[in-house]
């Protein structure tokens, strides 16, 4: 990856429509790196998620031809939430085929363009129209169910095991849970209160979370997500012309991808597909992945970790920007992604772990800056316009690893010290598809 | 000519504006222009349930059918039909499944999308049934978000007015 570009995500953008949120992105990344000019990129992969929210079936073609990239080859891409980070994967392999020298990933939503409760109801209908939608379509409701059987296998068969009364010990322990995914959501916002970029910085408390408006039980509006327009583009190259644009790249080491069932109601229950540090003994009584775990995150770590050479995620990334399209799923991918084990999410977030060093939250994050999680705060924060949203991350990660997070965003704190190796994670439907990348700095 | 449409430089002004006449003019911060029309859409699909159809006619009947796979050995259960095994690939046959089940998980959505913001809130289970390999997701009604629990016994209520649709079924707590 030689450069990227983004633009502000926000709730409407109504001066522009998808062709010039692209461009805009795309003139950013290719002034960074004078040499790059449109006639040196030898075609593109294009991502947008749905075609119900813009009415414009084939609007990756007006895209290309909006840059002015025709006759060269293009693709869309749409892979629903993971739309983003799997346009990042088919430019990486479009490269390393050998296919393209230089391939430019874009991607764009524009999800204005309908009222909230529709568009939520155009995102419902990736889920089962026959089995799932009709019973309230409802995104956030179907991540409800799953948290709710994450804090029971985690939380009420351990840490309040010893209440006896079902109903007692379950609603102390999604209390607990509660309590605890509100400090993901102060941590993204509060990150991002340092990304110009982001749709909702803000300080919050925990209690300020807690108590915003309950959406589907136990999850809160402030732990959620929202609709957005924006615009994101990488430009990934092969390392011979990389060296030629630039003198600060980045490498792609390591790409995988993996899937589930379109129904939650359909994982089955068997054992979990272990990381090379960790033990069949560690799972011993869990049925996997079940409603309570994302299958297809753990699959596409398995294949990016290999390819990467990793074999101890949680010390050898120096930092993850995640697909937190609630609270919930952050903590439950730190545990797909193995920087902690199954059943430790919550620790991980109550001993501060995902935290970066030298911001206070408001309350104690001990062990702070082990491996920052969303410092960019994340989508919770930066929005989520689902086509440009992986490569958003790809963006913000490449900044990271170039050491440019002041330049762009006007502002060291999100800026990690001297950060080698970083992964992306793209997610969608309830996790029924998820890419993960890992990117390296490419340079001394 | 006065057919210019009316200027507002807050968005939800603009929507506003829409549902009254149809087209608004958004100024921006810098002072962009940008003209903004309602564009309405409906459509009524012709939508096979096809191989998912005997689940459905079941439910008219008050009956609830899972699937089973055909094959000895493997012989998985699902509670959410479906036409070929996921395990094996080998093709199913339909059973009926059993009538009490219990909640594996749940949740009570206090909104939902726009065609479903009218039943809020409404409580959401998926529910396990002994000897079924699967679950099926439904509404759960009689009872409140602080009733509810993972594991509580539920019994499954059919439409006697049928709507063709899966929610013709939903469950209860069990007596």
């Amino acid at each position: 990856m030689v450069t990227g570009g983004v633009t502000k995500f926000a709730k409407a953008h109504p001066a522009m429509d998808f062709r010039l949120m692209v461009k805009r992105a795309y003139d950013y990344a290719l002034k960074g790196i004078p040499g790059l000019t449109a006639d040196r990129i030898d075609g593109s992969r294009i991502s947008y998620f749905s075609d119900h929210f813009s009415r414009q079936l084939k609007a990756a073609s007006m895209v290309q031809d909006y840059l002015g990239l025709n006759p060269k080859g293009s693709v869309r891409i749409e892979w629903g939430g993971a739309t983003g980070g799997e346009c990042f994967q088919a430019a990486y392999e479009a490269v390393a085929s050998g296919r393209m020298d230089v391939c430019l990933a874009a991607g764009y939503e524009t999800m204005s363009r309908v009222p909230t409760w529709k568009g939520n109801e155009f995102i419902a209908l990736a889920s089962d129209t026959n089995f799932d939608f009709p019973l309230g379509g409802f995104y956030t409701g179907y991540y409800a169910l799953m948290v709710v059987r994450h804090i029971y296998e985690y939380l009420r068969q351990r840490k309040f095991a010893h209440i006896k009364d079902e109903r007692e010990a379950q609603r102390l322990a999604i209390a607990e849970g509660s309590r605890i995914m509100s400090k993901v959501s102060v941590k993204n916002h509060l990150n991002a209160l340092h990304n110009p970029y982001a749709q909702y910085p803000k300080r919050l408390t925990v209690d300020d979370v807690l108590r915003s408006e309950m959406i589907s039980y136990p999850i809160t509006r402030e732990q959620i997500c929202t609709m957005s327009d924006g615009a994101a583009v990488a430009v990934l190259c092969s390392e011979e012309r990389a060296k030629e644009f630039t003198d600060k790249p980045v490498r792609i080491i390591g790409v995988g991808t993996g899937t589930d069932t379109m129904r939650l109601a359909d994982r089955p229950f068997g054992k979990v597909p272990l990381l090379p540090h960790e033990r069949p003994r560690d799972y011993e009584d869990l049925e996997y992945p079940g409603v309570h775990s994302f299958r297809a995150g753990r699959a596409a770590g398995i294949e990016a970790y290999r390819m990467a050479g990793i074999t101890q995620p949680g010390k050898e990334l120096d930092f993850i920007e995640l697909h937190d399209a609630y609270a919930s799923s952050e903590i439950q991918t730190y545990e797909d992604l193995g920087v902690c084990k199954y059943g430790e999410g919550y620790d991980f977030v109550e001993q501060g772990d995902p935290f970066l060093e030298g911001i206070d939250y408001g309350f104690p994050t001990p062990r702070a800056g082990t491996i920052p999680v969303n410092p960019s705060g994340g989508l919770i924060a930066c929005g989520h316009p689902v086509g440009a949203t992986g490569l958003m991350q790809g963006v913000f990660a490449f900044w990271q690893l170039q050491g440019t997070i002041p330049k762009h965003f006007g502002d060291p704190a999100l800026q990690l010290d001297n950060p080698k190796r970083g992964a992306i994670h793209s997610h969608a439907g309830t996790g029924s598809s998820v890419t993960v990348s890992i990117l390296e700095r490419g340079f001394r | 000519m006065s057919d210019r449409p009316a200027t507002f430089s807050k968005f939800r002004d603009v929507q506003a504006e829409l549902e009254r006449s149809g087209a608004a003019i958004f100024r921006d911060a810098d002072g962009v222009e940008s003209l903004v029309i309602r564009y309405p859409y409906s459509i009524s699909y012709i939508h096979s349930y096809a191989e998912d159809s005997p689940f459905f006619l079941g439910l008219a009947e008050g009956r609830l059918k899972g699937s089973k796979c055909r094959k000895p050995k493997c012989g998985f259960v699902y509670a959410t039909p479906r036409g070929h095994c996921m395990v094996c690939g080998a093709p199913t046959e339909w059973v009926d499944l059993p009538n009490r089940g219990r909640v594996h998980s749940w949740t009570t959505c206090h909104f939902g999308s726009e065609a479903f913001l009218k039943e809020t809130p409404y409580n959401l289970a998926l529910v396990e049934f002994d000897g079924v390999g699967s679950l099926l997701l439904v509404r759960l009604k009689d009872c409140v978000e602080s009733d509810v629990y993972v594991g509580m016994p539920v019994e499954a209520r059919f439409d006697p007015k049928p709507k063709y649709s899966v929610t013709d079924v939903w469950f209860v707590p069990s007596r």
